[in-house]
């Protein structure tokens, strides 16, 4: 069944987003990411132009998001502190990024920004996860159980601590905000919530344990989302609330039964999984960047070199 | 002006050669549905001549044509090992649908200079003043938006898709895609004789958004806020139902 979407101005099959929506909730449940980083690619490759899919999966990550959110609150394995901390940097970073993507979009080379972060840190974090995840697996296998060392790093150093009760953490403000920035940025520009950026960034930079570090990070990208998603509607007019509809009635289902897998798998092999998948998006996206595209030209609004 | 004028004299010069197109449309407004899939609209038409049919074959020029914009043409080269956006171009107006039907091949049955004159062919709808020194090659930059536009049905080249009886009758088909934009199609139709027009008739098809679709699209554009928190609003309601429905189903289950 075709669709006509309002603001995207483009016929896509009903199914088809259904069957995205679904099939990318699967995962966000499994590994408590929201999926954004999987969705926008996929959004582009199916012919939405980059400016709607990228507000637009803004948009469908709230909703993505609010549900994991309700039932981690539920369980308490929300740091609200942490989450509230996370979320103030975050918002000062989606604004910058919303500012930093309409000034690109006029240069022509928001594209190949997009695509160049994408590469690095996805390149980055699922190397770093894979192997880390591997040596887990490696320990557990051996039976050799190596003694968690509280690590004293730099971070530790730094002014205006604050104790998070939930995490049991007493560390400064300063690397959390920070995050919170970094995440916001990639949050408008990349149209993704930065799940997969500030889970790792939770775990191995501010040490939170593993079983807050979803929950915490689901509460702050509902409101860095929410908050890029009305930048992006009022200044460029690119979220189509047709479109959302669609990838979330399919995300939402599969978020669910994602989180149903995710309780039966140990944490090191969704880990692994995880990184691997993210290293598959990693490579896919360089290797566009390195091959001759098989159409040089591109059509772009007028204005600006 | 000046060409028009010159035009409306040699009509009236020739009373006796005077064929005017009399026509018809399938329709004359598309209205874009949330299920919208491309609509074919189908031109039709007679010629009506005071006078016998002269020697020389007669032909018919249908033309459809978007509203135009401005647009930038980029092109990628390889900087450092990756595909970058380097040169580009400005195009001052190319239509965002344009299509051409004819009788016979385009240049048989339309000169240049005729060509020029209307607008008729592809090339000659798209309107691109200058390109910046650096870009040597500005025509490719033309070339390649008509390739990619062509590749999604947004410019046709229907050469021999108007089919003409008895040099009176004529009609065609054509095809608007699924991507169509808003605005108001302008529709021609030529008649030619020799490669030269002999008459020309315009009128305009009107493609609007009705219903969800119209009070989205506006809801978007007059009331960004509203909007953006109705879309919010969607979209929590969704997640938070969606979670509610399964926890009732795995408590009954």
């Amino acid at each position: 069944m075709q669709i006509y979407l309002p603001i995207a101005e483009v016929s896509v099959n009903a199914f088809l987003l259904l069957g995205l929506g679904g099939m990318v909730g699967v995962l966000s449940g499994m590994f408590g990411v929201g999926g954004g980083f999987l969705m926008t690619p996929l959004l582009f490759f199916i012919g939405i132009p980059p400016a709607v899919a990228v507000a637009t999966e803004a948009n469908q990550i709230v909703a993505s998001s609010f549900s994991g959110v309700l039932a981690h609150l539920r369980r308490k394995t929300v740091d609200l502190r942490m989450g509230t901390v996370l979320l103030i940097g975050g918002l000062l970073g989606a604004a910058l990024g919303v500012v930093v993507f309409n000034y690109l979009k006029s240069m022509g080379q928001v594209d190949l920004l997009v695509k160049l972060c994408y590469v690095l840190f996805l390149g980055v974090i699922g190397g770093m996860m894979f192997f880390e995840s591997l040596r887990a697996i490696r320990q557990t296998r051996s039976g050799k159980v190596v003694p968690k060392r509280k690590k004293h790093n730099w971070i530790h150093g730094l002014p205006f601590k604050m104790r998070f009760r939930t995490s049991g953490l007493y560390i400064s403000v300063i690397p959390p905000l920070l995050v919170g920035v970094a995440v916001g940025i990639l949050a408008a520009i990349m149209g993704v919530g930065g799940g997969f950026i500030m889970v790792p960034a939770m775990i191995y930079l501010l040490g939170m344990p593993t079983k807050v570090v979803v929950g915490t990070s689901l509460f702050q990208i509902i409101f860095v989302t929410a908050f890029t998603t009305m930048l992006h509607a009022t200044t460029n007019f690119t979220v189509d609330v047709a479109l959302a509809v669609l990838l979330l009635i399919g995300g939402v289902i599969g978020a669910q039964i994602g989180t149903q897998i995710g309780t039966k798998m140990k944490a090191e092999q969704l880990r692994i999984l995880l990184a691997m998948m993210v290293l598959a998006v990693c490579f896919k996206l360089a290797f566009d960047l390195l091959l001759q595209p098989s159409e040089l030209y591109s059509i772009g609004a007028a204005g600006g070199h | 002006m000046l060409r028009r004028l010159a035009l409306l004299i040699c009509l009236m010069a020739m009373p006796a050669t005077a064929e005017e197109v009399v026509l018809g449309l399938s329709s004359d407004k598309v209205r874009i549905t949330a299920t919208f899939e491309g609509s074919e609209v189908l031109v039709f038409g007679a010629v009506k001549r005071q006078a016998a049919i002269p020697d020389e074959p007669l032909d018919v020029i249908v033309t459809i044509a978007g509203p135009s914009k401005p647009l930038t043409m980029r092109r990628k080269e390889r900087v450092l090992g990756i595909w970058v956006n380097t040169d580009a171009v400005e195009i001052d107006a190319a239509p965002s649908f344009y299509a051409v039907a004819t009788t016979r091949p385009l240049d048989q049955v339309l000169s240049n200079v005729e060509d020029l004159r209307h607008r008729v062919s592809i090339n000659r709808a798209i309107r691109s003043v200058g390109a910046p020194a650096e870009v040597a090659d500005a025509q490719t930059f033309t070339d390649a938006l008509i390739r990619i536009r062509k590749k999604n049905l947004s410019y046709q080249m229907l050469e021999g898709a108007v089919a003409l009886d008895e040099q009176t009758l004529f009609r065609t088909a054509i095809e608007l895609p699924a991507n169509l934009t808003e605005g108001s199609y302008q529709t021609r139709i030529f008649l030619t004789r020799g490669g030269a027009v002999v008459s020309q008739f315009e009128t305009a098809i009107e493609v609007r958004k009705v219903g969800l679709e119209r009070w989205i699209y506006t809801l978007s554009r007059e009331q960004p806020m509203i909007y953006g928190l109705m879309s919010l609003a969607i979209a929590i309601a969704a997640g938070w139902g969606a979670s509610a429905a399964f926890r009732m189903m795995r408590q009954n289950g």
